[in-house]
């Protein structure tokens, strides 16, 4: 079976929320900004049930929720525990400060994907993990 | 002599005709799309040939290429105009695997189990992994960039 056809309902979704879809050495890339987290859980929904272990090795889906916009405020999102906040962008920086589960900290900037500058209300700035942190 | 009167502006007019008409939309199509046919960036491009009037369909894999194959076009004899509808499809961004390796280091984390190597783009994960986390990590790889994620995680 083609990926084309494999992930039909996936491709489908995925363009009518406006993704880049393309197909490149048998792997279909699907990329693009999304306005919210529920169309990014929507396909990961879709993807969950054609492919529910993720073992096909045959999908790359990036994508970037652009909810959150410098100067705002941010959950913390993490299962129980503080989330750490950082010196720099990377787990291997010393850690500044801690903001709890479902603190609202200052989102100040995007520097990649990955790690945001954020602000607590104690005044404690540094870099933390972008997952764990939603509109 | 009446019948030569007749019949020679008319041969001479359908002469005249048939020279002005230059190639056919056919020969026309023919030899576009083999002058596009030079590089790999526009193999995905096909023409179609009305009135000399060529439009051009398919992914370009950059602005270069596109406009490219619009003078490429253009240079075939008898192209009297040239529509361009091809759509810019830039190449899949994979990550370095040096990047991939730190980002990945910072994306495992907070999943004790998990171990992820790279080799040329490609992440493959191995170890534990519960249910209730996997598609929470499968996101967080997808989102780095790589070129294939290999998932080899027994799921507990």
């Amino acid at each position: 079976m083609s990926l084309q056809e494999k992930y039909k309902q996936l491709i489908d979704a995925a363009t009518t929320s406006g993704m880049n879809v393309r197909e490149q050495d048998n792997v279909l890339y699907i990329n693009g900004e999304a306005t919210n987290g529920a169309t990014k859980d929507n396909l990961w929904n879709i993807y969950g049930q054609i492919d529910p272990d993720f073992r096909g090795s045959d999908v790359v889906m990036d994508v970037n929720v652009n909810d959150t916009m410098a100067g705002s405020k941010v959950k913390v999102n993490t299962d129980k525990s503080n989330l750490n906040i950082r010196k720099g962008p990377g787990t291997d920086q010393p850690i500044v400060g801690k903001a709890a589960k479902d603190e609202m900290i200052t989102l100040i900037s995007k520097t990649n994907d990955q790690w945001w500058l954020v602000r607590t209300d104690a005044g404690e700035e540094g870099y933390a993990y972008a997952e764990y942190l939603n509109s | 002599m009446k019948l030569n009167r007749i019949l020679m502006p008319l041969i001479l007019f359908f002469s005249m005709f048939i020279i002005s008409c230059g190639p056919k939309d056919a020969d026309i199509k023919a030899a576009v799309d083999k002058t596009i046919q030079v590089d790999n960036g526009m193999a995905g491009i096909t023409s179609s040939v009305t009135g000399g009037v060529v439009t051009l369909t398919g992914e370009c894999e950059s602005e270069t290429s596109k406009a490219k194959c619009s003078d490429l076009a253009k240079s075939v004899k008898g192209v009297k105009s040239v529509i361009n509808n091809c759509t810019v499809q830039m190449p899949v961004l994979v990550s370095p695997d040096d990047t991939l390796r730190k980002n990945l280091t910072d994306a495992t984390k907070d999943y004790p189990g998990v171990t992820a190597s790279v080799n040329d783009g490609v992440v493959t994960l191995t170890g534990n992994i519960s249910r209730a986390n996997l598609a929470k990590l499968m996101k967080s790889v997808n989102d780095l960039q790589p070129k294939k994620v290999q998932n080899q995680l027994t799921i507990k």
